[in-house]
């Protein structure tokens, strides 16, 4: 790839980061902290997007971003307060420097009229003039050089025209001594440097090759003020040069040379002719008296020229002139600098250990192909594989279990495991990255309903495999725009119901029992039960005279087809309905509940696998089919008896746990493995908790053992099967499947789409 | 189908296999390798020409009884029986049939175009028709032999 | 032999142009992220000229700068200056800092080759 391209999509890549510090420093100032460390990084976040920008040519990002960067300087530079009155049009600024810097990545346009009234926001705060955009940057480095007016001769006055007197008028006008811009012939400096210029590592030499550049030199060195030896600081100035530069070039560019040194030098500088030539009386006579020191001055002068500098680099105390030779002295115990202590964010731990921000902290830390780590993994799940077919055999070649073999066996399976754990780490990652984008949602969502709301964020360091959470930001989309626009009652109501008209959204994440859960709650009305009961009646969801539950009413609204809203708005787009995010969820190895408090509000509660690749599971056989159950979902196992199981109405069954009836699944009645239920006597139950805390036990014909398994997925080359997650490749190479323990739970409660119990 | 044809005059490689008493083709580029049966998973409420899943080197690849989908009853497969293993748009599935014949290279010009007959099937899978040596080879696509929707699957 | 010049950025996109513009002019690169990063380089190498950017995190250009002027082994090296300000105080601060002479942003090879030459020998 051209190599400037490459490096314009790593500035992109920076933007994004910068864009996210940005964000967040100003979330920070809008929660109060004002701290000069969260002002700093505000602004060189937007410092640095603007700075790359221009190197890019962006001019319309640069344009906004310098707006913006002039405003943070003054709250950086404390002459403006952050009061909510600012930062809520930073925050907005941000908002709109984010789209500048995705539209010039992908070529796409920002209405100019948001640039423009944010800008103008920024500029009323600030009370920098309407279109100051003028940078500062690009006026520096001009030179003025006074021009002169410079008058035809006489001779060449246009025929007809009175004769001017021209002469007189000069004559008569300030005398100017500032020479003819053009052609002085050359200039006449003297440059005097003071020691300050040394210690800022200016070198003579340098500036006089410079000046070589521009024209012919002629250097004389002027040590009169060199002291006797002595006397002599190594580190302090004492001599001067007379140059003479003749060419064409202007005065400009003469001191343009000196720049760097101007304030720390004498510097005059003259058009030849004008100084009287040569050295002055006074100069030789200073020369002359500074024979006596003439030869230091030779070695001295002769040194410089060379490019080697005792005056300026003899490691001596700068005080004491007490120095008896020119050699420097031993590296004197020179007052010790600021000692770096690097800040130790560097992690010794492995990736495993640390639970903090891995991906935000300084430490150590490598770029890797995505590639390359999804290869590993998949190559770990084989070794995973592969390991417990081992073990399978060796078992059926009846090794004794305490033999050697076994015995490594054992510890392979350890080690294995081990490895499992450490590369799956690897792709764990903090659920912040998707939390991040939420409160931008929540700002341009609010405004658009008209509400106030605020967000809580919890548990952002949570970590969660990449796959997991990159199909994480849909649905969490969706539910909080869901929470923002349905569940948030508008600012009237809520006074009037005593509530503070500012709504709360809390978006939460947390491990819980091996999985993530990931909580959107608001503080709303709660859910309608009624309405959305006779809804779902009217929709033909639920049959008109169905007693449900509270909980089993609320999660109505994640069966198709269902939608409260009068009309589809915009906000929780159209026909994307609750159904669809919980598939989603669904497809990643999860589950969704929806818990509501008339009043108080609604929670949405999200469980996910930490990752995708690996199951704890219980291997189970039904109508001669091995299948996999999650063990996570299994609370305990049970020997029915014939005298505890009940048949409930048509077909169902239940059974008798410690005197609560719950309900029988017969897997695999269920899944069609078998035409006839099997005897509960003969089987083995599994007590399992769902959603919500619903239980139920699933029958199936008996339990082969536990084991982690790598999931596989059905849907890469097949697709979703009901009742099924996924499957996996058990020890004997064969495919198993995993069980969707809530989906053959619903099945069996009718409040799915019943065509799962039409068995085969 | 209107599938474009590669060049005029330059020839495609098609692999040729039996089912019953009759021939099929398809696309070589299709085709990731042969293997001979193994035992399938069977799948819950799958459709009576999806067999099951099977373990292709740590994947699991959906078996499809390409008899049974074309309408020419079902197999029973044993370990004479081969599987295709074929990519369809970006899945990879296995296609059950009795027995590989051939590797057949034919140009465009060769490929006989279907007879409007009143089949469904043919209509679906039938690209068009190959005389070879006095036989018949129907050269199929596989674009739609995975069941079309959850619908379907669950049938 | 070519030369070494340390740059401490904590742009990553300035890194990499600053790398490309150095490289191409026949130097040799060292980097760092921030102030602090740079002193713990010159731990270990010798630069020719050293580059920094003002706005760090950490330790900003000044402490940087006055940071390298503090070490014995390092005041003596020259040290430009790369920054997108350059008012005539922000100049000052950074002389007074230490620094020998600056470049200013958006730079493009040239002139960063030009300081380079005005400042080392």
């Amino acid at each position: 790839m051209d190599p400037m391209a490459e490096i314009k999509a790593t500035f992109f890549q920076e933007c994004e980061e910068q864009l996210v510090e940005l964000e967040s420093g100003l979330l920070a100032m809008d929660a109060g902290d004002d701290s000069s460390e969260t002002v700093n990084a505000v602004f060189r976040a937007v410092h640095s997007v603007k700075g790359g920008a221009g190197a890019f040519g962006l001019d319309e990002l640069v344009h906004f971003a310098h707006v913006f960067e002039t405003t943070l300087d003054e709250v950086r530079a404390g002459r403006l307060a952050p009061s909510p009155e600012v930062v809520k049009p930073l925050l907005r600024a941000a908002d709109i420097l984010a789209d500048l810097v995705r539209a010039a990545r992908d070529g796409g346009s920002v209405d100019p009229a948001r640039g423009e009234a944010s800008a103008s926001e920024l500029r009323a705060i600030t009370g920098m003039e309407e279109d100051g955009g003028a940078d500062d940057d690009g006026m520096d480095g001009l030179v003025f050089t006074p021009m002169q007016v410079s008058l035809p001769p006489i001779g060449d006055a246009p025929a007809g025209e009175p004769e001017l007197d021209i002469a007189a008028l000069l004559a008569a006008a300030q005398p100017d001594p500032a020479p003819e811009p053009e052609e002085p012939g050359g200039w006449t400096l003297t440059f005097k440097p003071k020691a300050e210029l040394y210690k800022k590592a200016n070198e003579t030499v340098l500036l006089l090759r410079e000046l070589a550049r521009l024209g012919d030199v002629e250097v004389e060195l002027d040590a009169s003020e060199l002291p006797l030896l002595p006397h002599l600081d190594p580190e302090g100035s004492y001599l001067s040069w007379n140059i003479k530069v003749r060419g064409p070039a202007p005065e400009g560019d003469i001191r343009e040379v000196f720049d760097f040194v101007e304030s720390d030098c004498d510097l005059t500088v003259a058009p030849i002719g004008e100084e009287t030539e040569g050295l002055s009386a006074d100069d030789v006579a200073a020369i002359a008296s500074a024979e006596a020191e003439l030869d230091i001055a030779a070695l001295i002068s002769r040194a410089q020229t060379a490019g080697s500098e005792p005056a300026q680099d003899s490691v001596g105390q700068g005080s004491a002139p007490e120095a008896e030779s020119l050699t420097p002295a031993a590296p004197a115990p020179a007052p010790v600098a600021v000692a770096p202590t690097p800040a130790p964010a560097a992690e010794a731990a492995p990736a495993r250990d640390s639970k903090a921000a891995a991906a935000a902290a300084a430490g150590a830390t490598i770029r890797v192909d995505l590639d390359r780590v999804d290869r590993l993994i998949d190559l770990v799940g084989e070794l995973v594989i592969n390991q417990a077919m081992l073990a399978q055999r060796v078992n059926e070649a009846g090794l004794a279990r305490a033999s050697s073999v076994a015995v490594g066996l054992d510890e392979l399976e350890q080690l294995t495991r081990e490895i499992q754990d450490s590369v799956m780490a690897i792709r764990a990652q903090p659920v912040k990255s998707v939390f991040q984008r939420m409160p931008r949602l929540v700002r341009e969502v609010a405004a658009v309903v008209g509400k106030q709301v605020r967000l809580v964020t919890e548990g952002e360091g949570t970590e969660v495999d990449k796959t997991v959470i990159e199909r994480l930001t849909d649905p969490l989309t969706h539910m909080i725009r869901n929470a923002i626009d349905h569940g948030l009652e508008s600012t009237e109501k809520r006074i009037a119901a005593g509530k503070n008209p500012e709504g709360v959204v809390r978006l939460s994440a947390l491990h819980r029992s091996g999985r993530i859960v990931i909580e959107v709650a608001d503080d709303g009305g709660g859910i309608n039960r009624e309405r959305v009961k006779s809804i779902a009646i009217e929709k033909g969801l639920i049959a008109p005279d169905a007693a449900l539950t509270d909980e089993e009413i609320d999660n109505l609204i994640f069966l198709p087809g269902f939608s409260t809203a009068a009309t589809i708005s915009d906000i929780s787009g159209r026909g994307v309905g609750m159904d669809v995010v919980k598939r989603s969820i669904q497809e990643l190895g999860g589950r969704i509940s929806i818990t509501s408090r008339p009043g108080l509000g609604s929670t949405f509660t999200m469980s996910l696998p930490l990752t995708l690749a690996v199951l704890d599971g219980m291997v189970v056989t039904a109508g001669q089919q091995t299948l996999v159950a999650p063990l996570t979902a299994i609370v305990e196992t049970l020997q029915p008896r014939r005298s505890e199981v009940h048949s409930l109405g048509d077909g169902a069954r239940v059974i008798s746990i410690r005197g609560a009836y719950v309900p029988l699944v017969d897997v695999g009645l269920s899944l069609g493995y078998r035409s006839e239920p099997l005897d509960a006597e003969q089987g083995v139950a599994l007590l399992i908790e769902g959603e919500g805390g619903s239980r139920a036990v699933l029958l199936v014909d008996a339990i082969q053992g536990q084991r982690q398994v790598v999931i596989k997925s059905l849907e890469a080359n097949y697709r979703r099967v009901p009742g099924i997650a996924a499957a996996t490749i058990l020890g004997d190479g064969r495919v198993a499947l995993i069980l969707d323990i809530d989906a053959l739970v619903a099945a069996s409660r009718g409040t799915e789409a019943p065509r799962m119990l039409q068995a085969g | 189908m209107s599938e474009p044809l590669t060049h005029a005059g330059l020839g495609r490689e098609l692999i040729s296999f039996r089912i019953g008493s009759q021939e099929f083709c398809v696309d070589i580029m299709d085709v990731r390798e042969i293997r001979g049966w193994t035992p399938a998973t069977a799948l819950p409420q799958a459709p009576p020409f999806v067999r099951g899943v099977i373990n292709l080197r740590g994947a699991v690849l959906p078996i499809v009884d390409l008899g049974a989908r074309l309408g020419l009853g079902q197999a029973d497969p044993t370990a004479r029986h081969v599987i295709i293993v074929a990519q369809v748009q970006n899945q990879i599935v296995g296609l059950l049939v009795d027995a590989v014949s051939d590797i057949l290279t034919v140009t465009d010009d060769m490929i006989q175009p279907t007879p409007d007959v009143a089949s469904e099937m043919v209509r679906t899978f039938v690209r068009g028709l190959l005389a070879i040596d006095g036989r018949m080879v129907s050269f199929i696509s596989l674009d739609r032999v995975l069941p079309e929707s959850d619908l379907e699957a669950a049938a | 032999m070519s030369k070494t010049i340390l740059t401490v950025d904590d742009s990553r996109t300035m890194r990499d142009m600053l790398r490309m513009a150095l490289v191409d002019a026949g130097f040799n690169v060292v980097q760092a992220e921030d102030g602090v990063h740079g002193l713990e380089v010159l731990q270990g190498e010798t630069p020719d000229v050293i580059i920094t950017d003002i706005n760090m995190p950490r330790m900003d250009g000044y402490g940087f700068i006055e940071g390298v002027r503090a070490d014995p082994k390092h005041r003596a090296v020259p040290i430009l200056v790369l920054s997108t300000e350059s008012s005539p105080e922000k100049k000052m601060r950074a002389r007074d800092a230490g620094a020998t002479g600056w470049i200013v942003k958006p730079f493009n090879s040239e002139k960063l080759v030009d300081a380079i030459r005005r400042v080392a020998a």
